[in-house]
Protein backbone atom coordinates (compact mmCIF):
# COMPACT_ATOMS: atom_id res chain seq x y z
CA UNK A 1 0.00 0.00 0.00
CA UNK A 2 1.06 3.20 -1.51
CA UNK A 3 1.89 5.92 1.65
CA UNK A 4 -0.79 8.21 0.42
CA UNK A 5 -3.68 5.94 1.11
CA UNK A 6 -2.50 6.00 4.92
CA UNK A 7 -2.20 9.91 4.73
CA UNK A 8 -5.54 10.48 2.85
CA UNK A 9 -7.33 8.03 5.87
CA UNK A 10 -5.48 10.36 8.49
CA UNK A 11 -6.79 13.38 6.95
CA UNK A 12 -10.26 12.59 6.36
CA UNK A 13 -10.10 10.92 9.98
CA UNK A 14 -8.56 14.64 11.04
CA UNK A 15 -11.76 16.14 9.49
CA UNK A 16 -14.74 14.27 10.92
CA UNK A 17 -12.98 15.14 14.29
CA UNK A 18 -12.83 18.55 13.51
CA UNK A 19 -16.05 18.36 12.26
CA UNK A 20 -17.11 16.77 15.36
CA UNK A 21 -15.82 19.17 17.74
CA UNK A 22 -17.45 21.99 15.90
CA UNK A 23 -21.08 20.06 15.62
CA UNK A 24 -21.52 18.79 19.52
CA UNK A 25 -22.08 20.59 22.40
CA UNK A 26 -21.55 18.38 25.05
CA UNK A 27 -17.78 18.48 26.41
CA UNK A 28 -17.78 14.53 26.63
CA UNK A 29 -18.34 14.24 23.24
CA UNK A 30 -16.00 17.10 21.85
CA UNK A 31 -13.23 15.24 24.19
CA UNK A 32 -13.75 12.40 22.22
CA UNK A 33 -13.58 13.91 18.67
CA UNK A 34 -10.02 15.50 20.58
CA UNK A 35 -9.21 11.89 20.72
CA UNK A 36 -10.32 11.23 16.76
CA UNK A 37 -7.79 13.89 16.19
CA UNK A 38 -5.26 12.90 17.82
CA UNK A 39 -5.40 9.58 16.38
CA UNK A 40 -5.74 10.96 13.07
CA UNK A 41 -2.09 12.43 13.66
CA UNK A 42 -1.01 8.99 15.33
CA UNK A 43 -2.20 7.02 12.17
CA UNK A 44 0.45 9.84 9.57
CA UNK A 45 3.28 9.15 12.21
CA UNK A 46 3.34 5.38 11.95
CA UNK A 47 2.29 5.80 8.17
CA UNK A 48 5.96 7.96 7.97
CA UNK A 49 7.66 5.87 10.37
CA UNK A 50 7.43 2.85 7.90
CA UNK A 51 7.29 3.99 4.86
CA UNK A 52 11.34 5.77 5.71
CA UNK A 53 12.27 2.71 8.22
CA UNK A 54 12.76 4.82 10.70
CA UNK A 55 11.10 3.79 14.25
CA UNK A 56 11.66 7.61 15.62
CA UNK A 57 7.78 8.46 14.14
CA UNK A 58 6.61 5.04 16.64
CA UNK A 59 8.43 6.72 19.56
CA UNK A 60 6.70 10.03 18.65
CA UNK A 61 3.41 8.20 18.12
CA UNK A 62 3.95 6.96 21.96
CA UNK A 63 4.26 9.89 23.39
CA UNK A 64 1.31 11.55 21.73
CA UNK A 65 -0.91 9.00 22.89
CA UNK A 66 0.75 9.98 26.29
CA UNK A 67 -0.27 13.68 25.95
CA UNK A 68 -3.84 12.27 24.92
CA UNK A 69 -3.77 9.77 28.20
CA UNK A 70 -3.29 13.09 30.20
CA UNK A 71 -5.85 15.32 28.04
CA UNK A 72 -8.32 12.78 28.74
CA UNK A 73 -7.40 12.92 32.53
CA UNK A 74 -7.70 16.72 32.75
CA UNK A 75 -11.00 17.53 30.61
CA UNK A 76 -13.05 14.10 32.90
CA UNK A 77 -12.32 15.89 35.82
CA UNK A 78 -12.98 19.47 34.38
CA UNK A 79 -16.62 17.38 33.58
CA UNK A 80 -16.69 15.80 37.39
CA UNK A 81 -16.05 19.22 38.61
CA UNK A 82 -18.66 20.95 35.92
CA UNK A 83 -21.20 18.08 37.48
CA UNK A 84 -20.81 18.74 41.11
CA UNK A 85 -21.17 22.34 40.41
CA UNK A 86 -24.12 21.72 38.45
CA UNK A 87 -23.04 23.72 35.79
CA UNK A 88 -24.87 22.68 32.27
CA UNK A 89 -22.60 20.71 30.35
CA UNK A 90 -22.62 22.38 27.32
CA UNK A 91 -20.21 24.20 25.80
CA UNK A 92 -22.62 26.92 24.24
CA UNK A 93 -23.51 27.73 28.09
CA UNK A 94 -20.27 28.15 30.05
CA UNK A 95 -19.38 31.50 28.14
CA UNK A 96 -18.47 32.96 31.89
CA UNK A 97 -14.82 33.43 30.46
CA UNK A 98 -16.05 35.23 27.05
CA UNK A 99 -17.10 38.54 28.48
CA UNK B 1 -4.42 -9.31 0.69
CA UNK B 2 -2.78 -6.54 2.32
CA UNK B 3 -5.15 -4.15 0.45
CA UNK B 4 -8.42 -6.15 1.76
CA UNK B 5 -6.99 -5.96 5.28
CA UNK B 6 -6.74 -1.68 4.80
CA UNK B 7 -9.91 -1.23 3.52
CA UNK B 8 -11.54 -3.47 6.57
CA UNK B 9 -9.54 -1.53 9.07
CA UNK B 10 -9.97 2.14 7.08
CA UNK B 11 -14.00 0.77 7.00
CA UNK B 12 -13.83 -0.12 10.79
CA UNK B 13 -11.83 3.79 11.64
CA UNK B 14 -13.91 5.93 9.35
CA UNK B 15 -16.98 4.07 10.17
CA UNK B 16 -16.02 4.69 14.26
CA UNK B 17 -15.29 7.69 13.87
CA UNK B 18 -18.65 8.87 12.04
CA UNK B 19 -20.15 6.95 15.01
CA UNK B 20 -18.96 8.80 17.49
CA UNK B 21 -19.90 12.35 16.22
CA UNK B 22 -23.33 11.33 15.04
CA UNK B 23 -24.36 9.08 17.83
CA UNK B 24 -27.04 11.10 20.08
CA UNK B 25 -26.12 9.38 23.17
CA UNK B 26 -22.35 10.13 24.72
CA UNK B 27 -22.36 6.08 26.20
CA UNK B 28 -23.08 5.10 22.77
CA UNK B 29 -20.27 7.50 21.18
CA UNK B 30 -17.98 5.69 23.65
CA UNK B 31 -18.63 2.47 22.49
CA UNK B 32 -17.89 3.22 18.74
CA UNK B 33 -14.29 5.20 19.83
CA UNK B 34 -13.98 1.40 20.98
CA UNK B 35 -14.18 0.16 17.16
CA UNK B 36 -12.55 3.00 15.68
CA UNK B 37 -9.46 2.54 18.31
CA UNK B 38 -9.36 -1.51 17.67
CA UNK B 39 -9.22 -0.77 13.79
CA UNK B 40 -6.84 1.64 14.33
CA UNK B 41 -4.40 -0.82 15.90
CA UNK B 42 -5.19 -3.45 13.22
CA UNK B 43 -3.91 -0.64 10.69
CA UNK B 44 -0.82 -0.13 12.94
CA UNK B 45 0.19 -3.74 12.66
CA UNK B 46 -0.58 -3.50 9.04
CA UNK B 47 2.31 -1.07 9.39
CA UNK B 48 4.50 -2.87 11.27
CA UNK B 49 4.09 -1.54 14.54
CA UNK B 50 3.28 -4.21 16.57
CA UNK B 51 4.24 -2.36 19.93
CA UNK B 52 2.42 0.92 19.36
CA UNK B 53 -0.91 -1.51 18.19
CA UNK B 54 -0.32 -3.24 21.53
CA UNK B 55 -0.29 -0.19 23.78
CA UNK B 56 -3.11 1.56 21.39
CA UNK B 57 -5.23 -1.30 23.06
CA UNK B 58 -4.18 -1.31 26.17
CA UNK B 59 -4.07 1.91 27.14
CA UNK B 60 -6.60 3.44 24.78
CA UNK B 61 -9.40 0.88 24.13
CA UNK B 62 -8.56 -0.17 28.05
CA UNK B 63 -7.66 2.23 30.64
CA UNK B 64 -8.98 5.33 28.65
CA UNK B 65 -12.12 3.87 27.38
CA UNK B 66 -12.88 2.64 30.78
CA UNK B 67 -12.54 6.07 32.24
CA UNK B 68 -14.99 7.57 29.83
CA UNK B 69 -17.81 5.31 30.61
CA UNK B 70 -17.38 5.52 34.04
CA UNK B 71 -17.76 9.53 33.60
CA UNK B 72 -20.66 9.08 30.71
CA UNK B 73 -22.84 6.72 33.43
CA UNK B 74 -21.68 9.20 36.19
CA UNK B 75 -23.33 11.94 33.97
CA UNK B 76 -25.63 10.52 32.51
CA UNK B 77 -26.89 11.20 29.16
CA UNK B 78 -26.55 15.00 28.25
CA UNK B 79 -29.70 16.14 26.16
CA UNK B 80 -28.23 18.71 23.12
CA UNK B 81 -30.40 21.24 22.54
CA UNK B 82 -31.32 22.63 19.47
CA UNK B 83 -31.25 26.24 20.02
CA UNK B 84 -28.13 27.23 17.73
CA UNK B 85 -26.38 30.62 19.10
CA UNK B 86 -24.76 30.38 15.54
CA UNK B 87 -27.27 29.95 12.46
CA UNK B 88 -27.28 27.19 10.82
CA UNK B 89 -23.81 26.21 12.77
CA UNK B 90 -24.98 21.86 11.76
CA UNK B 91 -25.03 22.83 8.12
CA UNK B 92 -21.80 25.13 8.58
CA UNK B 93 -19.66 22.56 10.73
CA UNK B 94 -19.33 19.81 8.38
CA UNK B 95 -18.78 22.08 5.22
CA UNK B 96 -15.88 23.78 7.18
CA UNK B 97 -14.49 19.68 8.07
CA UNK B 98 -15.23 19.20 4.10
CA UNK B 99 -13.22 21.69 3.23
CA UNK B 100 -9.96 21.06 5.79
CA UNK B 101 -10.35 17.60 4.32
CA UNK B 102 -10.02 18.79 0.39
CA UNK B 103 -7.64 21.16 1.55
CA UNK B 104 -5.31 18.48 3.92
CA UNK B 105 -5.60 16.01 0.87
CA UNK B 106 -4.50 18.27 -1.49
CA UNK B 107 -1.71 18.95 0.76
CA UNK B 108 -0.39 15.38 0.98
CA UNK B 109 -1.14 14.79 -2.91
CA UNK B 110 0.65 17.74 -4.18
CA UNK B 111 3.59 16.80 -2.53
CA UNK B 112 6.54 15.04 -3.77
CA UNK B 113 5.47 11.82 -1.72
CA UNK B 114 5.69 9.29 -4.94
CA UNK B 115 9.32 9.39 -4.20
CA UNK B 116 8.95 7.38 -1.02
CA UNK B 117 7.68 4.51 -3.21
CA UNK B 118 4.64 2.03 -3.25
CA UNK B 119 6.28 -0.41 -0.73
CA UNK B 120 8.87 1.75 1.59
CA UNK B 121 11.93 -0.10 2.25
CA UNK B 122 12.83 -3.55 3.84
CA UNK B 123 12.97 -3.04 7.21
CA UNK B 124 14.95 -4.94 9.30
CA UNK B 125 14.00 -8.02 11.28
CA UNK B 126 12.24 -6.45 15.21
CA UNK B 127 11.81 -3.22 13.32
CA UNK B 128 8.80 -1.84 15.86
CA UNK B 129 8.93 -4.34 18.52
CA UNK B 130 9.13 -3.86 22.01
CA UNK B 131 12.84 -3.92 22.44
CA UNK B 132 13.75 -2.01 19.52
CA UNK B 133 10.77 1.18 20.55
CA UNK B 134 12.30 0.69 24.60
CA UNK B 135 15.92 1.15 23.51
CA UNK B 136 15.09 4.38 21.54
CA UNK B 137 13.08 5.69 24.36
CA UNK B 138 16.13 4.82 26.56
CA UNK B 139 18.79 6.11 24.91
CA UNK B 140 17.58 8.51 22.00
CA UNK B 141 14.90 9.73 23.35
CA UNK B 142 15.24 9.87 26.96
CA UNK B 143 14.98 13.10 27.69
CA UNK B 144 11.06 13.11 26.05
CA UNK B 145 10.50 9.90 27.89
CA UNK B 146 11.01 11.73 31.38
CA UNK B 147 9.20 14.50 30.55
CA UNK B 148 5.35 12.04 29.36
CA UNK B 149 6.58 10.60 32.88
CA UNK B 150 6.53 13.83 34.55
CA UNK B 151 3.34 15.10 32.37
CA UNK B 152 1.33 11.73 33.58
CA UNK B 153 2.03 12.82 37.33
CA UNK B 154 1.15 16.04 36.77
CA UNK B 155 -1.76 15.10 35.18
CA UNK B 156 -2.91 12.53 37.50
CA UNK B 157 -2.67 15.38 40.09
CA UNK B 158 -4.39 17.69 38.83
CA UNK B 159 -7.37 15.41 38.03
CA UNK B 160 -7.56 14.63 41.88
CA UNK B 161 -7.46 18.14 42.75
CA UNK B 162 -10.16 19.00 39.97
CA UNK B 163 -12.45 15.77 40.82
CA UNK B 164 -12.01 15.34 44.00
CA UNK B 165 -14.37 15.92 46.94
CA UNK B 166 -13.42 19.61 48.55
CA UNK B 167 -14.25 19.21 52.25
CA UNK B 168 -11.50 21.70 53.92
CA UNK B 169 -12.00 25.55 53.55
CA UNK B 170 -10.13 27.80 51.00
CA UNK B 171 -12.01 26.16 48.11
CA UNK B 172 -15.25 28.46 46.53
CA UNK B 173 -18.31 26.79 47.82
CA UNK B 174 -19.56 24.61 45.48
CA UNK B 175 -23.10 23.96 44.81
CA UNK B 176 -23.87 21.52 47.77
CA UNK B 177 -25.05 18.05 47.06
CA UNK B 178 -25.20 15.05 49.40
Amino acid sequence: MAVEWYLVLSALLFAIGAGGVLVRRSPLVILLCLELMLNAGNLALVAFSRMLGDQDGQVFALVVMVVAACEVVIGLGLIVAMYRRRLPLNVDELRGLRG
Amino acid sequence: MEEVAFFVGALGTLGGAIAVIALRNPFYSVLALIVHLVSLAGLFLLLHAEFVAAAQVVVYAGAIVVLYVFVAAYVGGVQEPAWEPIPGQQLLAPLLGGALFVELSIAVLGSSLRGLGDEGPEIPFGFGDPAEIGTLLLEKFLIAFEAASMLLLLAAVGAVVLAGRKQEQGYPPAAEES
